[in-house]
Parts: structure tokens; C-alpha cells; sequence
């Protein structure tokens, strides 16, 4: 495959880990925080933890948004999908995400609710257009990359004046919880760099990550979602690190400009505006952190709509998504890890999908919690 | 045939099926013997009876069942008719039996076209006689509009085993090596690329096959070495290696860069977020075979046509956990894991 298998390249690969190994300091330790679920997924998915010397460590970040989607707001999207009439479209990820009282997308579906998975916000104008007699509801969820998709879908179904689709708004932004991860720098957990976001970037541009790098010292390296590209935004923290730079530096220069893509941004300005708060799993109520519709579009707005109130509901309390999120816990060091909370059974959002940290960590990675474990 | 007869005749361009053809009068008479009889003709179906009698030389035999409710009907190689002939068969094969004789029951839904359904029938004989195994005995049911998808198909296969072949799941062994016929994903991307939702372009067939000849040739030069067959329908790969290291208790240990997939079908996986080894094949056997019969069994598969790109992907490892291991192309491990639920796209 043009284009992918040249960032999967074995020897390559095996090139950069030599250069990690060479340039990491012995007597330190680096904690890189990959922000990405993205990222996540690629750590695991192609094993590159085995590639890197024991003091280079991965610490999971909070970039899946699935897994910071709080239950209340998939509750609330159980709601609507009860209402008579109500056809709710989302991305596959969301199907088997826990609420409360363990219903899910899945089983309100199987119990007969109209819930269908679609693979962009397009498909879910498409089903508005075909079926007129149904309310269409999109979820919409993710960081800024997923946002100017679900304005588009929002200035289509306007010029195409279909009355029958809304949108139940969940987008949040990226720069809020980087920050509040940094705030939370003092409860144990302590970040010597950041891999910054792939997609996301490509839409907000390296701009944004300015000030992570000034005002809290942090060096971030923007990377693609390849593991060649994952491996050489490490190689690039590590010299920062070792240098004592802390400056935004720019990996996936073949799709990421400092100042990104001003269309969409202009696109996302227009339709949607900050909510004061937004509850974000694992890292509580964050200030200007999610978007929602402005008035002009109040007529698209899922939750004004249906006249949806605010869910706020609780995790399972030994659930450690929380500290997970926020890099302070290990996926094996949580109690319900692999026992009561596995793919299959998902207490937690982590689990959930396969950008979760525990998800991958239990997917692609558990069989090292054995190997330490007999080491030790 | 006179021409009040003819006159009769089952409209198979514009007619559709409708309840009476269910409901074991004329019609339903003239349904089976129009489209069933005509497509599946033989010896047996000819004596029209509930049920055949057929002679089989002493020793084991084989059974099998297996449903087919693949949606859309028709992909690219293949259609529902054709793979309900060639799963039956395989899921024979894969003990290391011959496969005798087949049967078929179908679930018809009100208002089916009755083009398709012959559609459906012809492509089933054409493949039960390129395989040389009829189907021998046969059902119809009708059911209202909007009860099923279409058609639905049961068949049932039996076979019979070759003296002192006894191959069976439990019976992995840490050595044994792992065996694949050939490439890995394509009915599944083949089958989703015409899905309503998904409708992609691309050049991948279906891989739909009978086994049969192959698993002969493999018996015949390996048969002792041979512990474990098994077709990797859903699931793909890791599902059916998963499952040997259930029953087995044993652990595998793969490696990516020797596993074949078709660079279309890579791409294709690519686009959907999901991984290939999680996809389903139909005309694709791993073998877990014993150390010193591996060249042999190999060299047979490559030495028939649905066998050429067969390899060697892995072995059989001690593992409590049961594991599947596998190097990454780039050099790093992972576990090949039980799929949980369905493969969903990822979202960003």
C-alpha cells in the first residue's frame, strides 16, 4: 500500500530504535505521554514498546473520545433513542459503551430502538433524506477532527432544508484537557513530553501547542499515526528532553501546517460556540472545553430539541479510568482490569473501544503483565 | 407438453415467490420441481422422495450443519447458494473426510424474486457438481413478508473418514506448526464492499471454494501428521487460532510478515478500521501439523491450484495463558486477541 507501508517499514523502524537507544540517558527516566488514541492504538497495535530501552515510558493519554465521554451524556443519548420516532445514527465505537444500569446502544437496539452505526455524519443525512417520516439524530462525538464534519452535515441539511435532522453535540477540545493533565502534574504523575495530536492537528494546526511548550515547560512533538512516525516524535522528544528544550516541533509535516485548516475552522466558528463546562470522564468539569450549537442553528440541536436535561451519572467507584486517563495508574494496576471489566464486559470507557488504554493495553498488550510478573 | 401446461409454467423473470409455494399444494410442487429439481438434478431428487437412501462403505462417518443468512445474496465470486454448498463441505473436510452427500432446506421470504431464486439454485448445482457432491434431499418453506432477509439456507453434509484419520481440536501439540492455504480476508472485504451502508469499489473476489480436493492431497502424503484442520470462516484467523488454543491448551506464536493479504484487501481494511486477521475467509484451511510431516503437507498444498500461496505462519507453543503471540511486521509483539462483539470502525 503507497503511503503506509513506508511508515511500517521493519528496518526502519529497527534504525530509529537504535538512535532511541543511543540518545536515551541511562540514568534517567522519560514518561512521554502519547495524547492520542490514535497513537495508543499504534503503540500497541505493532508492539512498539518492545522497541524502546526499559527507562522510555509510554504513558496513555486522555485522546479517545469515546473513553472521555462521560455516562451521562450516553445516557441521555438512551433517552433519545427511546423517543417514538427517533432514528439515532453513531459511529460503531459508541454501540457498546456502558451506561448506567449496564444498557447500552447494543441492547437498547436489540430491545427495538431504531439505533443505526454509520460510518460518517454524510450517511446519516443520507438516511434523513430517504426516510422524511423519522426524526434522525446524528451523535456526534470526537476532538476537533470530527467537529467540521458534523458542521458540514449541519450546513447540508440546511441548504437541503431537511427539517428532520439534528445533531446530539458532544465535540470537545483537545487543548482543555492537555491542560488539565498538566494542572494534575502535581498528583503523582509527571510528563516529560507530550506526542501531540495527528488528525487533530491537521485541522487546529502546531499553533495551539504554543503555550504547553512555553508556560509549562513541556517539549511537544506533533506526530502521524504510523509507528515510524510514532517512534521518531520519541526519538525528537528525547533530545528535547535531554537538551532542556521544551519547544512545539512539527513531525507530520506532510499533512500539518503550524496554522491548519482554516476552512474548517471558519466552518466550526460559525456554527458551534464553547459551553461554559463540559464533564469529561476521568477528568471532571472542564471549562470551555466542549462545543455546542449556536442559536442560529438551535432548530439542529438534538438536546434543545427533544428538550433533553443534563444527565450527570457515576462510574463504578473502583473503576480507575479516571487515574488511567490521566496517566497516574497502569490498566493492570486497576482492580476490575481483566477480571470483571474486559472487552466483552466494559465497566469502564477505557475498555470500551480499541483506542482505550486498557482495550488495547488488554488486547494487544496484556501477556507482558505475565512476562514482568514471572521476571519478578 | 401441452399448451395448457406450459401456459402454467412458473414465471421465473417477473413471478415472485408467494405463500402457496410453501403450503404443499400445486404450487409448491411446481416451485421444487421448476427450480430446485432443475438446478440440483440427480439420481436421488429424482425419486422424489421426504428422504435418500444411499449406500457408504464401512467405518467412520462424518456429519455437519451449518446456516447461511449472508447478506447481500450475491457478491463479487460468489452468492448464497454457492457457499452454502462450499462451508457444508468444507466443515466435512476439515475432519479429513470425503464428503458424500449434501441436503438443503430453504427459508423463503413472501415476495422473493423468483429470477434470484433460481439465480440462487442454478449457482448451487453448478457448485455441488463441480465439487462431485450432490445435494440429495431437500426442503421449502414460505414465510410472510418481512419475517426473514430474502432467503435463507440450511445444509447438511456427511462424509466418510479415511481408516485411522481421528484429526480433532484437543490435539495441538508445542513444535506442531501452523499451516495456511492461502491469502487471508478476501470473502469478507468481497462481502462488505456490496453492503448497502459500505458499498466500496474493489477488484477482491470472494475466495468461496470446496476444500475437499485439497484436504485429499494433504491426507495422502501427511495423514498422520495431520492434528487439526479447520476453515477460518468468521473470525478470520485469530477466532480459529484462538479457539485451537482453547482446546488444545497450548499457545501460538505467529508471524506477521509471513501471512498473506492481498493488497487489496489490505487497503480495503485499512479504509474501515478493521484488521484482516479478524475477517472471513471461505475457501481457506490452516493446518496444525505435525514437525516432520510439515515439507510434506506443505508441498501438497502448493501442488494444488486452491493451495498455491500456502505457508507456514506459525507454531504451536506451551502457554498457560494461551495466548496468540505474534511479531509485528515491525518487530515488536502484540496478542492476536478473541474479537470482542463485532469489528466496529474506528472514529478518528
Amino acid at each position: 500500500m503507497k503511503y503506509v507501508d513506508e511508515y511500517r517499514d521493519g528496518k526502519l523502524a529497527r534504525g530509529v530504535a537504535a538512535a532511541i537507544a543511543r540518545d536515551s540517558d541511562p540514568a534517567r527516566n522519560y514518561a512521554l505521554m502519547e495524547f492520542c488514541g490514535g497513537h495508543t492504538h499504534a503503540i500497541s497495535r505493532y508492539g512498539l514498546e518492545d522497541l524502546l530501552p526499559g527507562n522510555v515510558r509510554m504513558v496513555h493519554g486522555p485522546g479517545c473520545p469515546v473513553c472521555v465521554l462521560p455516562v451521562g451524556r450516553i445516557d441521555m443519548a438512551l433517552q433519545l433513542a427511546a423517543k417514538p420516532n427517533v432514528t439515532l445514527c453513531c459511529y460503531g465505537d459508541l454501540m457498546r459503551v456502558p451506561g448506567s444500569r449496564g444498557n447500552s446502544l447494543l441492547r437498547a437496539k436489540a430491545a427495538g430502538a431504531d439505533i443505526r452505526m454509520v460510518y460518517s455524519t454524510l450517511d446519516a443525512l443520507v438516511i434523513a433524506e430517504a426516510e422524511p417520516s423519522r426524526d434522525v439524530v446524528f451523535f456526534a462525538i470526537g476532538f476537533e477532527t470530527t467537529t467540521p464534519p458534523t458542521a458540514l452535515s449541519i450546513r447540508l441539511a440546511l441548504k437541503r432544508d431537511l427539517g428532520n435532522f439534528s445533531v446530539f453535540c458532544n465535540h470537545v477540545l483537545t487543548p482543555s484537557a492537555i491542560e488539565r493533565i498538566l494542572a494534575c502534574d502535581s498528583d503523582g504523575v509527571r510528563i516529560d513530553g507530550f506526542v501531540g495530536p495527528a488528525h487533530v492537528s491537521t485541522v487546529i494546526g502546531t499553533a495551539p501547542f504554543r503555550r504547553f511548550a512555553q508556560d509549562f515547560a513541556k517539549p511537544v512533538v506533533v506526530a502521524g499515526f504510523e509507528p515510524l512516525d510514532v517512534m521518531q516524535a520519541i526519538l525528537m522528544l528525547i533530545r528535547q528532553v535531554n537538551d532542556g528544550r521544551h519547544e512545539v516541533e512539527n513531525q507530520y509535516i506532510r499533512a500539518v501546517t503550524e496554522h491548519g485548516n482554516r476552512i474548517a475552522q471558519a466552518e466550526v466558528a460559525d456554527i458551534f460556540e464553547l459551553r461554559e463546562n463540559f464533564e469529561w470522564r476521568g477528568l471532571g468539569q472542564l471549562p470551555d472545553s466542549a462545543l455546542r450549537l449556536k442559536d442560529a442553528y438551535a432548530g439542529f440541536d438534538a438536546e434543545r430539541r427533544f428538550a433533553l436535561d443534563d444527565i450527570s451519572a457515576s462510574d463504578n467507584p473502583a473503576c480507575e479510568c479516571g487515574a488511567i486517563l490521566r496517566g497516574v495508574k497502569r490498566p493492570a494496576e486497576c482492580r476490575l482490569f481483566g477480571t470483571v471489566c474486559t472487552p466483552e464486559t466494559p465497566m469502564g470507557s477505557c475498555m470500551v473501544s480499541s483506542e482505550g488504554a486498557c482495550a488495547a493495553h488488554w488486547s494487544y498488550g496484556r501477556f507482558r503483565d505475565h512476562a514482568r510478573r514471572k521476571t519478578a | 407438453m401441452s399448451a395448457r401446461q406450459r401456459h402454467l409454467k412458473l414465471d421465473l423473470a417477473a413471478g415472485r415467490v408467494e405463500l402457496s409455494h410453501g403450503a404443499g399444494g400445486r404450487a409448491m410442487a411446481q416451485l421444487i420441481a421448476e427450480v430446485f429439481h432443475q438446478a440440483l438434478d440427480n439420481e436421488w431428487l429424482r425419486r422424489g422422495n421426504d428422504q435418500s437412501a444411499f449406500d457408504v462403505a464401512a467405518g467412520r462417518m462424518v456429519m455437519t450443519t451449518d446456516g447461511y443468512v449472508i447478506s447481500p445474496l450475491f457478491f463479487p465470486g460468489g452468492d448464497i447458494g454457492s457457499l452454502a454448498v462450499h462451508g457444508t463441505i468444507n466443515d466435512v473436510a476439515m475432519a479429513g473426510a470425503r464428503p458424500l452427500y449434501l441436503s438443503a432446506s430453504f427459508i423463503i421470504e413472501e415476495g422473493f424474486r423468483l429470477a434470484d431464486l433460481k439465480k440462487i439454485a442454478d449457482s448451487m448445482g453448478r457448485a455441488a457438481r463441480e465439487a462431485g457432491v450432490p445435494v440429495i434431499t431437500g426442503d421449502t418453506k414460505v414465510v410472510e413478508r418481512g419475517k426473514a432477509d430474502g432467503v435463507f439456507i440450511s445444509t447438511a453434509g456427511v462424509g466418510v473418514l479415511p481408516h485411522g484419520l481421528d484429526l480433532s481440536a484437543d490435539k495441538a501439540r508445542p513444535g506442531d506448526k501452523v499451516l495456511l492455504s492461502g491469502s487471508l480476508g478476501d470473502h469478507g472485504v468481497a462481502v462488505m464492499s456490496r453492503r448497502q451502508n459500505l458499498a466500496f469499489e474493489t477488484t477482491i473476489q470472494s475466495d468461496s471454494a470446496a476444500l475437499h480436493g485439497l484436504v485429499g492431497e494433504m491426507v495422502a502424503v501427511a495423514g498422520a501428521g495431520l492434528r487439526v484442520m479447520r476453515d477460518p470462516t468468521r473470525g478470520g484467523l485469530a477466532a480459529t487460532l484462538n479457539e485451537l488454543a482453547q482446546q488444545s491448551c497450548v499457545g501460538f506464536r505467529i508471524d506477521e510478515d509471513g501471512l498473506p493479504i492481498k493488497p487489496q484487501v489490505a487497503a480495503a481494511c485499512e479504509l474501515l478500521g478493521i484488521d484482516p486477521l479478524y475477517v472471513a475467509n471461505e475457501g481457506k484451511l490452516i493446518a496444525i501439523v505435525a514437525p516432520e510431516h510439515t515439507d510434506a503437507a506443505l508441498a501438497a498444498m502448493r501442488a494444488h491450484p486452491l493451495g498455491r500461496e500456502a505457508a507456514i505462519i506459525g507454531e504451536v507453543v506451551e502457554d498457560e495463558h494461551r495466548f496468540v503471540q505474534m511479531t509485528t511486521a515491525f518487530g515488536g509483539g502484540r496478542i492476536v486477541d478473541w474479537l470482542a462483539g463485532d469489528q466496529l470502525p474506528r472514529i478518528c
